[in-house]
């Protein structure tokens, strides 16, 4: 059961793989930029796995700043992860080995828990590992490759593989849209959001990292005080089945 | 050798934020405002991160724009996340190659 779960993460990651490949060759060229070796590029994203995280990473090792400021960016420009993992708190099932946390958490991207969260029910930390164990090394070998050679695949390749990325996210939150009717203006009102903070010159000030969380958190709370999700209805069902007859039994 | 101070501060910096509310909340939420939060946060930063930044990916603005709309038509008819990755994907390699 779980060796099924496993290798259907492992082929939903396969997108994911393809697309870490080009972001982190690109990375790993901009490595380069901030004088990493090619063996400390790999350490780096083998251990970190955070494009938005080790772009920003680059500049503070260029400038030589203080470790303190290493940490602080990397706090703000991930705190999006810290959202993603509440909701997988949330996601697997409350008896589970606590093991699986620790290991589940170390794979938290946009991608994995974008497939881990769209899974049905409660979520097998299997598929998240399935998908963790070709994301990952999709990840650090595109590093390895980008810090060892540049231009070896043509712009319009590179350009079409970043496409595949977009398409996978799209994939994710579309079908969504299709079974909640509400989801729909919420994920077109977020793009146009998106836009208008990416467009206006008065939010240059923010960074894009920022500007994501800023507006996650605006438009997911609304979302949730005007249009509160309807509890599931198996968590219901059982309990008025019940009845008052086995509880008193219960307690005689 | 700083260089991997550097990566370590990194690595466990990232690493505390992604493991601390995953073990902290260890039982089900029951505020119900609470639970949809989380249930839309996912839908609502996929859909931030990929609008515009989808529209930058091509030199020509509009082949981003078709592989766009063709993503969303596709995946709104429950067309396969591998499908719909590949396929967009496809798409717009061929459309810069004319």
């Amino acid at each position: 059961m779980h060796r099924q779960t496993y290798f259907r993460g492992m082929q939903e990651g396969i997108p994911v793989a393809l697309g870490y490949f080009v972001v982190s060759m690109t990375i790993g060229i901009a490595a380069r930029g901030a004088h990493l070796t090619p063996a400390q590029a790999t350490v780096m994203s083998l251990t970190n796995l955070t494009s938005a995280g080790q772009f920003a990473s680059f500049a503070v090792i260029a400038a030589g700043a203080p470790y303190l400021e290493m940490l602080v960016s990397q706090a703000v420009i991930n705190l999006r992860y810290c959202l993603m993992s509440c909701a997988l708190s949330q996601k697997v099932d409350p008896k589970m080995p606590f093991y699986h946390r620790l290991i589940m958490a170390f794979g938290i991207t946009d991608e994995i828990f974008g497939l881990s969260i769209s899974q049905k029910g409660k979520l097998d930390p299997w598929y998240t590992y399935g998908c963790m164990s070709v994301a990952i090394p999709g990840w650090t070998l595109g590093t390895l490759l980008g810090i060892l050679s540049t231009g070896i695949l043509p712009a319009s390749l590179l350009n079409a593989m970043n496409m595949a990325l977009y398409g996978m996210f799209i994939a994710i939150f579309m079908p969504a849209a299709r079974e909640n009717k509400i989801l729909l203006p919420i994920i077109f009102l977020s793009m146009a959001a998106s836009a208008v903070f990416h467009l206006l010159p008065v939010f240059d000030f923010i960074s894009s990292g920022m500007k994501i969380i800023i507006l996650t958190l605006a438009i997911s709370l609304a979302a949730a005080v005007l249009f509160p999700v309807a509890e599931e209805a198996g968590d219901t069902e059982p309990d008025g089945g019940q009845g008052p007859e086995e509880r008193g039994k219960g307690r005689s | 050798m700083r260089n991997y101070m550097y990566i370590l501060v990194m690595a466990v910096t990232t690493y505390l934020i992604r493991v601390i509310p995953l073990t902290l909340f260890r039982k089900e939420i029951t505020n119900r405002t609470f639970r949809s939060f989380l249930t839309y946060v996912p839908y609502v930063t996929l859909a931030v991160m990929t609008f515009p930044a989808i529209l930058e990916i091509t030199e020509e603005t509009w082949i981003a724009w078709v592989g766009f709309v063709a993503a969303m038509i596709l995946a709104y008819n429950r067309v396969s996340l591998f499908v719909v990755s590949l396929g967009c994907c496809a798409l717009v390699f061929a459309l810069q190659l004319l």
